[in-house]
């Protein structure tokens, strides 16, 4: 029996295959995510606390969730706010500066999120030091799917 | 087709919080979605806002993909002086778009 | 406010008769924040949008040569779909305006124009009872709107009334399946991260059960959309609704 035309024929679908099959968006890890946050921080200590992040825990869409986040506590003011999403495909969501206009140090917004993940909120106040906080939250999409 | 819907006071007394609710039309195209034709659909979103008043800084965004379409932002101001309250943003394909209102303090 | 009224006559529209509510009621507490709050609410990029193309004269005349300010349109949009022989739609009439008396080309139905004018048109009725008429001659077409309505449809072989009668209120894929009424139309609907109309409503859910969607503008889409505007008589507009 000859090999070489059936051999080929088969590599030659096995490699249409590979190139047919659509690839999923890539998922951050909390690993990757982790890494981006400290380079956010200069791996400064990063504690819990201070920072606010108001999401809800049941997503209805995920192609719009409101959320608030910031710090209320006027002093040591708080310069810079950050929120990630774990395990959207990119983990940066938002890099917010408050200037010296700024009222209180929060902002409103909405996000979009691929699957139940953690949200991650990462501030920097003017005495140098970072605080976090974060929610666990369950994403479902629309039953239907235009 | 960029619309803006602005909202914030007209008037404040000094030293006070002036919220500031912003939605701007703008599909924020992650460039993470593909097309019928199976084609992804390249990323445009905006990316960089700021807002000044009186010329001083109030905010200044980076905005990524996780932004969701036709964005809402929220914030706030602390009220001085009568002035200008200016917004102005630009995306991937260096779109710019802008807003402004007066706030008069007193 | 607004919220309290549309809860308060959804609780009262549940207790009367055969609990009949706004999908409102059945969205995640977060979307129906998004619809109460103007500010935040999606749906009125498309209405500030249709404020602007109201005053803008095509072929001479614009929305308001004619009707004035919008505030003209208060009670208009609860009425549609409207029987003149057959069953014509809020876009359908925005239309035959515009050509016939505005000798202007009709807007394409998905395009940011038409829904911004029938935003803005339908926000004219927010809060009050849709009042679709049904009575005389319009009987048939209700009735074959009811029939589409009952008709098991697509490879998955459903009606609309098996989800949206039968098994309205139960969860499917962490939403609650809604009675399916056409109060908020045209809608800001997060799944597709935009405004639409009840035409692209429906035909989604046609492509949902597997069948062959029936063509914008088509009789079978006007049929059907009567019926649900007769069904949904009582319930509060709610233009431009939130849904997700």
């Amino acid at each position: 029996m000859t090999q070489g035309p059936t051999f080929a024929r088969r590599a030659f679908v096995l490699c249409g295959a590979a190139l047919v099959a659509m690839p999923r968006p890539a998922r951050a890890t909390p690993e990757e995510v982790a890494a981006v946050i400290k380079e956010v921080t200069g791996g400064a200590e990063l504690k819990p606390g201070r920072v606010k992040l108001d999401i809800p825990v049941m997503v209805e869409n995920g192609n719009a969730v409101g959320l608030t986040a910031g710090v209320e506590a006027a002093e040591p003011r708080c310069t810079d706010l950050y929120l990630f999403a774990e395990r959207n495909p990119l983990p940066r969501a938002l890099h917010a500066s408050f200037g010296p206009a700024a009222g209180r140090t929060e902002l409103a917004t909405r996000m979009r999120l691929a699957t139940s993940q953690t949200v991650v909120a990462v501030a920097r106040l003017e005495d140098g030091t970072f605080w976090t906080d974060g929610v666990d939250l369950i994403v479902t999409l629309a039953a239907c799917l235009e | 087709m960029a619309r803006v819907l602005l909202h914030m006071k007209k008037t404040a007394a000094p030293g006070e919080i002036v919220e500031v609710k912003l939605l701007i039309s703008h599909p924020m195209e992650s460039g993470q979605r593909k097309d019928e034709t199976g084609q992804m659909v390249k990323r445009n979103i905006i990316h960089s806002f700021r807002c000044t008043y009186n010329g001083a800084e109030v905010l200044r965004l980076d905005l990524h993909p996780a932004i969701a379409a036709n964005p809402y932002l929220a914030f706030s101001l602390r009220a001085e002086k009568s002035g200008t309250v200016e917004m102005r943003w630009v995306d991937d394909e260096g779109a710019e778009g802008s807003a402004s209102a007066p706030l008069e303090v007193g | 406010m607004r919220r309290l009224l549309l809860l308060g006559a959804a609780l009262l529209l549940t207790s009367a008769a055969a609990d009949k509510h706004s999908g409102y009621v059945d969205a995640s507490p977060a979307v129906q924040a998004m619809q109460d709050d103007d500010t935040a609410n999606p749906g009125m990029l498309w209405v500030e949008q249709g404020r602007a193309l109201w005053e803008q004269p095509v072929g001479g005349k614009s929305c308001a040569s004619c009707h004035g300010a919008p505030a003209a349109m208060r009670g208009v949009a609860a009425r549609y779909p409207r029987f003149a022989g057959r069953p014509i739609s809020l876009p359908e009439q925005v239309n035959q305006c515009r050509t016939a008396r505005q000798g202007a080309p009709a807007l394409p139905e998905e395009g940011d124009e038409m829904l911004a004018l029938t935003a803005l048109i339908g926000l004219q009725s927010r809060g009050m009872p849709v009042a679709v008429d049904a009575s005389g001659p319009a009987q048939a077409a209700l009735e074959q709107g009811r029939a589409l309505f009952e008709q098991r449809m697509g490879q998955l072989n459903l009606s609309c009334a098996q989800c949206h009668d039968g098994l309205a209120g139960q969860r499917l894929g962490g939403s609650r399946v809604p009675q399916g009424h056409p109060n908020g139309y045209p809608e800001y609907r997060l799944e597709w991260q935009g405004m639409g109309s009840l035409d692209r409503r429906l035909r989604g859910c046609m492509t949902g059960v597997r069948a062959e969607p029936f063509p914008p503008g088509s009789p079978e889409l006007a049929a059907l959309e009567f019926y649900l505007g007769w069904r949904a008589n009582g319930l509060l507009v709610e233009t431009p609704a939130v849904r997700p």
